[in-house]
């Protein structure tokens, strides 16, 4: 069981570290899916003593929302823009995975500086938690393209979900519920935005948009 | 050291070198196999090394003792470098702690001699080859360092013979997943290092792509023998590392060389399905490579 739960961790980072280096759009949100699929899976993994049906319903919801339907939007709003990659990124992807590293090394040190690190299966949860928060703010700050920067948001979820099995334990139902739907409105109105931006402007490239404020 | 131990330590060394060409034999069929070909014969490399060593050797006037001396000292290197390695049951013939650095350093001590001798022929594109052998295998060799560091924190031993041992028969509690990053990032460097094709294309011979088949171009007769069995004798190193680190190399000869080979079959696949990257994204595959070490790295550190 925690070494299944390990896996999953190491999983998760190797996703974190794939999106960071990555630099095809189709891909990413391939990455993406599958990081948002090990995440929903994981409370039953954490659980295994004590699966509830409460637990596997919001398990299948997660991993219907983040690894089906947030897929599907984003590919749909990918192919009407007409976009390939992610060209010249204020990163470059080898820096990019460097630093990637860096966050996870920070992130280790961080969860051992909290004091909050436990042994057994906490030990990794914590830190790939934290990692994965720094990812999707990484992604934001450093990508042109809004899509990319809608994949940041979607891994930041994913890191605060992973937070949350490891310092909480049990969220609500109504909680947990309640951030799924805000995640699916949010990728759902973010698919319509990133394609009336593209008709408007022929492009999503964010940074040209600074333009707009005189 | 016993003397027991010497004798069949002695007699791996003298298998790996009997057996280090057939490595591109069975690579050359499983891609023959792929590509719906016949293929050439398993011992091609035994006669193509026969017949290169019967022919004599021109020597350009611009070269100096530097082109003659490339051949042997690789030749050398590759062959000390074999008696630092654990194969099946058998310790090294040499082991001592920190080999591993002494093997990086071998090796390093081939490429350079390949370099300054495909430099000393004063062709442009031989030292087009030899910039880009020195680029690439910077990148590579943290990334060999860190692996076998992650190793030696993993099995606790400073040795290769202590690694390998221990990683066959004691291995540490769920270490799996550090082992699996290990070995993959082992791998690309093996691709990397032995001019396999993600990185470079052996069967290529068009000037402006090759790395290591460019830096040999104007070597004939035994040296070219001397730098093509260099050559092999390095990727059945790098493939013994990568073999031990998965705790095969441990169990005795057989378990041995059944890792080689399907190592061998593996790299054939490789190079069957994949196509050689650009030069500028190789970079990014080493670098990619570094990163799965450092994460193993990072995971035997944080170990309870």
């Amino acid at each position: 069981m925690s070494a299944w739960s390990e896996l999953i961790l190491i999983l998760v980072i190797l996703t974190n570290l794939l999106l960071v280096g990555g630099n095809r759009l189709t891909g990413l949100i391939r990455f993406a899916a599958v990081q948002g699929l090990l995440a929903g899976l994981l409370p039953l993994l954490v659980h295994s003593h004590a699966i509830t049906a409460r637990l596997i319903f919001l398990a299948a919801l997660a991993v219907a929302l983040k690894g089906v339907a947030f897929p599907l939007l984003l590919g749909r709003a990918l192919r009407e823009a007409d976009i390939r990659r992610e060209v010249e990124p204020f990163v470059g992807s080898e820096l990019s995975t460097f630093l990637g590293i860096s966050l996870l090394a920070f992130s280790f040190w961080l969860s051992e500086w909290l004091g909050i690190a436990q042994a057994g299966w906490l030990r990794l949860m914590l830190p790939v938690g934290f990692f994965t928060m720094m990812t999707g703010l990484f992604l934001i700050i450093s990508r042109h393209k809004a899509l990319t920067q809608v994949l940041g948001y979607l891994v930041m979820e994913n890191g605060i979900f992973l937070l949350g099995v490891a310092l909480v334990g049990e969220v609500p139902f109504i909680v947990e519920l309640g951030v799924l739907l805000d995640a699916f409105v949010a990728v759902f109105v973010m698919g319509i935005a990133i394609h009336h931006i593209n008709r408007e402007f022929n492009h999503m490239d964010v940074h040209l948009m600074a333009r707009l404020k005189e | 050291m016993e003397t027991g131990l010497i004798f069949p330590s002695a007699g791996g060394i003298a298998g790996a070198a009997l057996a280090a060409p057939l490595l591109s034999g069975v690579i050359n069929r499983t891609k023959a196999v792929f590509a719906g070909r016949q293929g050439q014969p398993l011992l091609q490399a035994y006669h193509d090394i026969i017949k290169l060593l019967g022919k004599g050797a021109v020597y350009s006037r611009t070269t100096t003792w530097v082109f003659r001396a490339g051949p042997i000292i690789q030749f050398s290197c590759a062959a000390l470098a074999l008696a630092l390695l654990p194969m099946g049951f058998q310790p090294a013939l040499l082991a001592f702690p920190g080999d591993f650095i002494c093997l990086a350093g071998l090796l390093a001590l081939m490429r350079f001699f390949l370099m300054t001798a495909a430099l000393d022929t004063g062709s442009s594109f031989e030292g087009m080859g030899a910039s880009r052998e020195a680029a690439f295998s910077a990148l590579a060799e943290p990334v060999f360092l860190l692996s076998l560091a992650v190793l030696a924190r993993l099995t606790g031993a400073l040795s290769l013979s202590g690694m390998a041992s221990r990683l066959a028969l004691h291995p540490a509690e769920g270490s799996g997943p550090v082992l699996v990053l290990t070995t993959l990032a082992l791998f690309v460097v093996l691709l990397a290092e032995n001019a396999r094709v993600p990185v470079d294309d052996p069967n290529t011979h068009l000037e402006l792509t090759m790395i290591h088949e460019v830096m040999a171009l104007d070597h004939g007769g035994p040296d070219l023998a001397f730098i093509q069995y260099a050559a092999q004798l390095k990727l059945w190193i790098m493939g013994i590392l990568v073999v031990n680190a998965l705790g095969l190399g441990g169990r005795g000869g057989w378990a041995c060389a059944g890792g080689m080979a399907a190592l061998a079959v593996l790299i054939g696949i490789v190079e069957s399905t994949m196509a050689r990257l650009r030069l500028l994204r190789v970079p990014q595959l080493m670098i990619g490579a570094g990163a799965l070490s450092l994460l193993a790295l990072l995971l035997t550190l944080v170990r309870p």
